[in-house]
């Protein structure tokens, strides 16, 4: 419970982090909310030789909606996806997902950028701008590039971002259509065992930890589109999946609650 | 017993808030961590990454090469340090009982995953934790027993091959009875039968465990800073394991952040820390970590229980059989074997059975040891009886209830001789069940339920009952002596008056989140008519309260506190003796209220307590022969345990979709006797059924079948929040108990030992029309899910 010895600088500016970062090479790690990453080098299992803390770029924290799309600076905590009028507004499920992620103290540690950049399958905030079709901004020695939530996400905790990126901006569609997302665990500040977020009235559907990354349920969201009904198409929502098996669920449980949640999800967004 | 003329109870019964809150709610208090000492030697243990293995070599050079890190010993080099000496048991439950050498540092074998194999000094917690990641142990892989019945199937590997088998003991309450209960067996027209599980338990309390040894190498005295639960035995048993006279061996307890039974143990950092301190003449200190804790301490429970109950038609109960296999782990700790015997007086729970025959046999598996954790024994026997009378209410076809009120021993069967011979204090066990049938509306629920499967909802809703009864207030000295435990059951307490009138009591209880401060100053300033905030409490330093035996067993109040009322007493006859003094009239002719000293029918003849304190230090003019100052000391030895006793009953709403359980309605009717601060009693009560809730519902430490833990963090292993909470409604029925003057019993353990069954019998409620008779703890969703898709036919 006490990580190895590590080198710490803090970052003054997106371009230092980044300039940290290739000087550094594969030894960095960037430090946003820490509430994934510290875990891991207590345990021991990311042993990373330098830390620079992006966490003081207040500048990467903002909400701001325009023509449609709300853009939300990486170092926005959870607490204020939370707790933003703005947001609720204009992409609601996101700001009440938000509010299931762990607990109060990890809400206001944990950001946007980094649960993103984490990749954890069994994360919340992944999912739902995968299920949004957000897009993702990373910036690199070479400049900025935008990134589309379902091109991003390639493996266990792993994504397209190379190790000297960063991301720095999520943007969301502010959609009117009606959203639900489905969290079944045990404690209240735990992951999901699964999780099923619908957004636009069944537009876009994706799943929590039914697999090595955040999940677009396509079956699901192609039985919709050809006229299926929510039961129907909640049948798919595990369908050609190798959902993991822990001490919480095995496969088949999983797949089993795949399809109850994502029966319940689209219900309560309004699909019949 | 001396009962005085005392003060109307003006503190007592009252819900006060705690004294020591505070300090713990500012972060004044100091724990084992805050401690200040430069130049420390800090500790890394090594611990085994193998269930059982041998120990082929121990690489310490790249630990060295870390900076900061002086040594890396292994368990040869330190044998010299304690040489033959071992960790202690003190509870040889039987005379041929097997309790292999325990050496705080394995040599030769690695026994489970978590045994240190090796130590690692540094001068700083960080170095010694690089340290102990940086050595290299080869191992040799040995067969590893891992569950408990394995360990005694045929061919079963050997823990501890010189022993020949994997048996620690065998021990029984039969008397004569073996034939009488085969008997009651072959007449009963009703038999039940069941096997259940006690899973094994980590107890994480808040604050892991740590110890630093701090030598005064001058005059070769040691103190040993420990977050333990028994500074008083741990001190006598350091001493005699590393033979430190005792005059020269100090045990500090400072704030402990909680324990459950995990502190009350001696354990190999706190000899290590010693024995380096002692030899290095150097601080040596040790902090545990939260991953470390989950193998390093001692668990809980770890039983595979076999019950048979014998009944007649009307269900009323004529025999109850019970066979336990118990899980010692690796190696015995202080009381590791005891635990399972102090509930096999009660697996016949709050029932009148003619016949009871009980025997355990304790087995050694490749798993860190087991020992007593809240409840001790006792919430096992409960669970095992208490989910075997609702198998019996099926059987018979009555309501739980109903099965329980048919088998109540009676309220004017008090004082009750159980079958293994132990006497119950005082109790109403129909009143109780009555009280939390209509409490929680059992009929309005119960119509709920049928509505809800009538409309076949997948939310079903269960119904659960608990009525338990326990023996607190260890213990009677002489019992303990029949049951070979190694020490006595007594407490001591010492009350002195100061010359302005403050008391200072000094307990030989150790406090660890209970409130002892509190209840033992508003006890005393009652007795003396002044002010719970004029009582000073000191505790948990062997050389500010040289005699003791701590806190375990819910026993403080009912023997330590008992300790307190009668040291005040005594207080009180000698302050009478000089105050009939001072006021020139016979003792018999005084009486004593609201801190004051009146003649009877004289009434301006009075002083205060507070002239009697002055004139006792002063000691001008003093009784002929009368020792100057108020002071007392009692050593208290309990005549009997006490018997708390209660029912509660668990409403659960299950969701048959997804196995989901939750813990809709809680209610406790609990009967601890005489409540000295409500407050409190309900902070134990709450804490105490969550805790049992979690062993229903959450908790698991699950090990793989090569001995790995494989929960051995928070976020695996599943400790609730108060999230998970149900809403508790509490209420009491105070049936005092005759054993001690203020007819107290004991609320530390009660409300883990009910509520475990009332959830399981309430989740087993909810689907037994679905055809689910019985679930293992905890009920988790998937657990629950499967046996609901087995049940009805599917495919899981
Ligand atoms: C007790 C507990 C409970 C939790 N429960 C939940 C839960 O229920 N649901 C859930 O979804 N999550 C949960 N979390 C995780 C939490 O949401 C984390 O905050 C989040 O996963 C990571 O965000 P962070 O800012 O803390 O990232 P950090 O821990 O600082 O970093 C995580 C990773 O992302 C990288 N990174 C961080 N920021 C950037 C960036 N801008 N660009 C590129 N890379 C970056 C880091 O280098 C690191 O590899 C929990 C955590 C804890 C401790």
């Amino acid at each position: 419970m006490i990580p190895a010895a590590f080198d710490y600088k803090v970052a003054e500016s997106v371009e230092h982090a980044i300039s940290l970062l290739t000087e550094h090479g594969d030894e960095a790690k960037l430090l946003a909310g820490g509430h994934s990453l510290i875990p891991m080098m207590r345990f021991r299992l990311a042993t990373p030789g330098v830390l620079v803390d992006v966490g003081r770029l207040d500048d990467l924290r903002y909400i701001r909606r325009s023509n449609g799309t709300v853009a939300i600076g990486a170092l926005t905590r959870h607490s204020e996806l939370e707790h933003s009028a703005e947001l609720a507004q204009a992409c609601p499920m996101l700001s009440s997902v938000a509010a299931l992620v762990g607990d109060p103290a990890v809400r206001h540690r944990g950001t946007l950028g980094g649960t993103i950049a984490h990749a954890d399958p069994a994360s919340d905030l992944p999912a739902a701008v995968l299920a949004l079709g957000a897009t993702i901004v990373a910036q690199g020695p070479s400049g900025r590039r935008e990134i589309a939530a379902t091109d991003f996400f390639t493996g266990y905790f792993e994504s397209v971002l190379a190790d000297d990126e960063m991301i720095t901006e999520v943007r969301v569609p502010a959609t009117g259509g009606g959203w639900n997302y489905q969290k079944f665990n045990r404690r209240a500040q735990d992951w999901a065992i699964v999780g099923v977020a619908v957004a636009d009235g069944g537009a876009g559907v994706s799943l929590v930890n039914m697999g090595s990354t955040p999940l677009r349920a396509s079956g699901v969201e192609a039985a919709l589109a050809s006229g299926a009904s929510a039961a129907d198409a909640a049948a798919v929502a595990a369908e050609g999946l190798e959902p993991p098996t822990d001490l919480n669920a095995d496969s088949d449980y999983r797949s089993h609650l795949a399809q109850v949640l994502t029966q319940r999800a689209l219900n309560a967004a309004g699909v019949a | 017993m001396t009962i005085t003329e005392s003060a109307p109870a003006a503190h007592v019964g009252s819900r006060r808030l705690r004294k020591e809150d505070p300090a713990l709610l500012t972060g004044e208090a100091k724990f084992i961590d805050d401690l200040d000492l430069p130049g420390a030697v800090w500790v890394g243990v090594v611990r085994s990454t193998e269930a059982h293995a041998k120990i082929v070599g121990i690489d310490g050079s790249a630990a060295l090469a870390i900076d900061g890190v002086t040594e890396v010993l292994s368990g040869d080099d330190l044998a010299p340090l304690w040489g033959e000496g071992a960790l202690p048991c003190a509870w040889p439950v039987t005379p041929d009982m097997k309790n292999p050498p325990h050496l705080p540092v394995a040599r030769g074998t690695a026994k489970y995953v978590g045994d240190a194999v090796a130590v690692v000094l540094a001068d700083s917690r960080y170095a010694a934790a690089d340290g102990a990641a940086a050595v290299v142990v080869d191992y040799e892989p040995l067969d590893a027993v891992v569950e408990i019945e394995d360990a005694v199937a045929d061919g079963a590997a050997l823990v501890h091959p010189d022993l020949e088998s994997n048996e620690c003991y065998t021990w029984g309450l039969w008397g004569d009875n073996a034939a009488a209960v085969d008997a009651a067996f072959a007449e009963a027209t009703h038999v039940v039968t069941e096997r259940y599980v006690q899973q094994r338990l980590i107890p994480a309390p808040m604050e892991p465990r740590g110890c630093a040894a701090v030598p005064s190498p001058a005059g070769g005295e040691l103190t040993l800073y420990s977050a333990t639960q028994i500074p008083h035995i741990l001190k006598v048993m350091t001493s005699v394991v590393l033979g430190i006279g005792e005059n020269k061996l100090r045990v500090v307890a400072p704030s402990v952040g909680g324990g459950f039974g995990c502190k009350l143990n001696v354990y190999a950092e706190e000899i290590l820390c010693c024995a380096l301190a002692q030899q290095r003449g150097a601080p040596v200190r040790w902090t545990e970590s939260r991953a470390e804790a989950a193998v390093s301490t001692i668990q809980g429970r770890g039983q595979v229980q076999h019950i048979e109950l014998a009944a007649d038609s009307e269900g009323r109960l004529q025999a109850v059989r019970v066979k336990l296999l118990a899980d010692m782990g690796a190696y015995l700790q202080l009381v590791t074997p005891g635990v399972p015997l102090l509930g096999g007086f009660l697996y016949h729970g709050c029932y009148h059975i003619p016949n009871y025959i009980f025997e355990c046999k304790a087995v050694f598996t490749n798993r860190v040891p087991t020992d007593a954790y809240r409840g001790a024994g006792r919430p096992e026997a409960t669970y095992a009886i208490e989910r075997a009378m609702d198998s019996l209410a099926v059987a018979v076809g009555v309501a739980p209830e109903e099965i329980r009120s048919r088998n109540f021993i009676k309220a004017e069967d008090f004082p009750y001789e159980s079958p293994p011979g132990l006497v119950f204090d005082s109790g109403d066990y129909h009143a109780v069940l009555d009280k939390a049938v209509s409490l929680a509306n059992v009929a309005g629920r119960r119509a709920q339920a049928a509505q809800r499967r009538a409309a076949g909802s997948s939310k079903r809703i269960g119904v659960g009952f608990s009525s338990y009864v326990e023996m607190c207030g260890l213990a009677p000295s002489r019992v303990l002596a029949s049951l070979a435990y190694g020490a006595g059951g007594w407490e001591a307490a010492t009350v002195r008056i100061s010359p302005t009138c403050k008391v200072q009591v000094v307990t030989g209880s150790t406090p660890h989140g209970q409130g002892h401060e509190t209840c033992w100053s508003m006890i005393v300033a009652d007795k003396l008519g002044i002010d719970p905030d004029d009582v000073e409490v000191l505790h948990s330093d062997t050389a500010i309260s040289p005699t003791g035996l701590d806190t375990y067993g819910s026993r403080s109040l009912s023997v330590g506190g008992t300790a307190v009322f009668m040291a005040t007493d005594k207080v009180i006859d000698k302050a009478r003796s000089i105050a009939a003094h001072q006021l020139e009239a016979n003792e018999d002719d005084l009486e004593f209220s609201g801190g004051v000293f009146r003649v009877r029918g004289t009434p301006e003849a009075e002083v205060p307590l507070a002239g009697v304190a002055f004139a006792a230090f002063t000691a001008h003019d003093l009784p002929d022969g009368m020792e100057p100052n108020l002071e007392a000391h009692v050593t208290y030895d309990p005549p009997n345990f006490t018997f708390p006793n209660g029912t509660h009953i668990a409403v659960v709403e299950v969701d048959t979709d997804t196995g989901n359980v939750d813990l809709i309605d809680y209610v406790a009717v609990d009967d601890c006797g005489v409540q000295i601060n409500p407050l409190i009693v309900e902070g134990q009560v709450h804490g105490g059924i969550l805790q049992g809730a979690a062993q229903a519902l959450y908790e698991d430490a699950v090990y793989n079948s090569d001995g790995q833990l494989v929960t051995a963090n928070l976020a695996d292993y599943l400790v609730p929040s108060a999230v998970e909470a149900p809403r508790y409604r509490l209420e009491n029925h105070v049936s005092p108990s005759p054993t001690n003057p203020m007819g107290v019993k004991g609320v530390g353990e009660a409300g883990t030992i009910a509520s475990a069954p009332a959830v399981m019998n309430a989740v087993v409620d909810a689907l037994r029309d679905l055809g689910v008779s019985n679930l293992e703890m905890p009920a988790s969703p998937q657990t629950v899910w499967k046996a609901i898709s087995q049940a009805q036919g599917g495919a899981s």
